[in-house]
């Protein structure tokens, strides 16, 4: 038995509205407090968080502790830490929960070493085990090749959600919650790494992360030309071009759209996966991808296990032949 | 300035899936015989950091690594590679570790090297890729911490960053010492040479057992656990894959793009 009730997440905000990912933690975060009976409570950091607290409630939050905090742009992971600590102090939360983003994986751990307790990382599953009620945290470990359910016997039981895996909740504005306005002190920290500068890359058309068409290219598709007929397949169905980690080695794409274990990990609604094979490495970056098709010419190609379409046969005519086929049903 | 980099064998990532088992217990992985494994990619980022903080100051790289049947062709790498000193914490009692024992026995190590810099680790291994240890060895040491690092420049007393984040990149100042969790955007991991690698073989690798670090019994492997392991087991796939085919390509084509509309993908 615990004296520690209710859950806990850590949300995101992006220009002080609530990110995708803050949205996915409170669905299930709600799923998981119906089943317990207890309430959600969720942190905000932003300048001006009306707003988002309202979306917050309307989400499925009873409680939002917000944060005001000035230039929110300027700070790091750091800055969370002391307030999130504090605030999880008081709580004592059952449950803790925050999404696999680059401030969630940062935060994560270094808030479970200061709360005596462990984090499950990359989570796609949370459930409650029968007998001892404990979180049942399940996550793909050796590069998908296997699942693992861990728990812990500490508390809170905290877990880092895989983004895109959980769902959101049919938002209603008229749940009522509480809002609890709490003084940052962030400006308490020493010695924390300072940011000078921060530098925001857009990329043409989508990030990879967010494309809803993700067309991918292995070591088959052999050049920088190759790529170009990739492209052209994206461009036609507003996706982004990606690619496993040899055609980055070999330097026919930027590293920055390798997919897998060493780079991106993806979810789109269609993923064209064109001569790969299907490693580990690649798979555990795009197996949450909501339709995989395959088109290599080895039958026995890994990556047809994982595909819901595939076609066997040289991607040199499949892919063009696709391209019309496509753009004619499109101009249609 | 004493670097330590922090690295893993691991079984490799890129054997084929087919290969891998999972015990019939359903708690650990059978490694393959026919498979070697290999020294974890991230691991080999990090120690490219070092290597790079090396080739411009004179810096001493030493790499740390917990773990049971380490294979000293595989374990040796990083000396090849140009770090100057091995230390290996090998023992039965790390076998099973969770995060929190790993970083907590990695932490008393580096703490017995003392004088210490910077410390780097690896983004995730490729085994169980919790992507937390460098983090809990921050906190245990109580020093800042930077993550998705792509670009290290020591000076004195400080050092700058780059880190790399969902829409672009920081540059980040830290004081020294600090841990850097290293990313693969610092860049491709330099191939032993033969000088190296003759040298590494030569090189005695320096072994701590659990009390060389003053570690109890219960605060390590399995005992210290804290994030137990109920189950592990292979996924069923439940995506039947149906192949599409044709004639000609044209056909096929035609085929896969009128599955896709019939499915609301198009």
């Amino acid at each position: 038995m615990t004296d520690h009730k209710g859950i806990l997440i850590f949300g995101e905000t992006l220009n002080d509205t609530l990110s995708g990912t803050a949205k996915e933690i409170l669905g299930c975060g709600r799923k998981l407090s119906d089943i317990l009976a207890e309430e959600v409570t969720i942190i905000l950091f932003g300048k001006d968080l009306n707003k988002a607290a309202q979306e917050a409630i309307a989400y499925g939050a009873d409680t939002v502790y917000k944060a005001n905090v000035s230039r929110l742009d300027e700070i790091g992971s750091d800055f969370y830490i002391p307030d999130i600590e504090k605030i999880a102090k008081q709580v004592q939360p059952r449950i803790f929960l925050m999404s696999q983003t680059a401030t969630g994986s940062n935060i994560a751990p270094r808030l479970a070493y200061r709360l005596n307790t462990a984090v499950t990382t990359d989570c796609i599953e949370l459930g409650f085990d029968k007998d001892s009620g404990l979180l049942q945290q399940t996550r793909p470990v050796y590069g998908g090749n296997a699942l693992a359910i861990f728990t812990s016997e500490l508390h809170p039981q905290m877990s880092v959600l895989r983004p895109k895996v959980f769902s959101p909740i049919q938002p209603d504005s008229s749940r009522q919650g509480n809002i609890i306005e709490i003084e940052s002190i962030t400006s308490e920290i020493k010695d924390k790494p300072k940011i000078l500068k921060r530098v925001i890359q857009k990329s043409d058309g989508f990030r990879l992360e967010d494309a809803p068409v993700i067309v991918t290219g292995g070591r088959g598709i052999g050049s920088i030309e190759g790529f170009k007929q990739l492209e052209e397949l994206a461009t036609i169905l507003k996706g982004a071009v990606g690619a496993s980690r040899p055609p980055c080695d070999n330097g026919w794409v930027p590293n920055s759209v390798q997919i897998g274990l060493t780079g991106k990990i993806v979810a789109p609604a269609l993923y064209f996966a064109v001569a790969l094979s299907g490693s580990s490495q690649h798979v555990s970056g795009c197996s949450g991808s909501k339709n995989i098709i395959a088109v290599n010419k080895d039958p026995e190609a890994n990556i047809f296990n994982v595909a819901r379409f595939g076609i066997v046969g040289d991607w040199k005519k499949i892919i063009p032949a696709l391209t019309d086929e496509i753009k004619k049903r499109l101009a249609e | 300035m004493k670097v330590v980099v922090c690295i893993k064998q691991v079984m490799d990532p890129e054997a084929p899936p087919s290969s891998f088992k999972i015990d019939s217990g359903g708690s650990s992985v059978v490694l393959p015989a026919s498979i070697s494994p290999v020294l974890d990619l991230y691991s080999e980022y990090a120690l490219e950091a070092a290597l790079k903080i090396k080739d411009a100051s004179n810096a001493q790289v030493i790499a740390v690594s917990l773990g049971v049947n380490l294979q000293r062709d595989v374990i040796k790498k990083p000396l090849s590679m140009g770090a100057d000193d091995l230390i290996l914490l090998e023992d039965e009692a790390f076998a099973d570790s969770d995060s929190w024992t790993t970083a907590y026995a990695l932490a008393m190590a580096i703490k017995k090297i003392n004088d210490y810099g910077l410390i780097l680790c690896g983004r995730q291994s490729a085994d169980w890729g919790n992507g937390q240890v460098g983090l809990i060895i921050a906190e245990i040491l109580g020093l800042p911490v930077v993550t998705m690092v792509r670009k290290i420049d020591v000076s004195d007393k400080k050092t700058i960053i780059e880190r790399t984040f969902e829409d672009g990149y920081e540059v980040v100042e830290v004081p020294l010492p600090c841990v850097l969790i290293v990313s693969n955007e610092i860049g491709e991991p330099r191939y032993p040479n033969i000088r190296g690698i003759m040298a590494a073989k030569k090189k005695e690798v320096i072994a701590w057992k659990p009390s060389d670090i003053k570690l109890e019994a219960s605060q390590i492997g399995f005992s210290g656990r804290r994030n137990n392991l109920s189950r592990l087991f292979q996924p069923v796939r439940n995506s039947k894959c149906e192949l599409i085919t044709g004639d000609t390509p044209e056909e096929t084509a035609l085929n896969l793009a009128t599955k896709l509309r019939e499915n609301k993908l198009l």
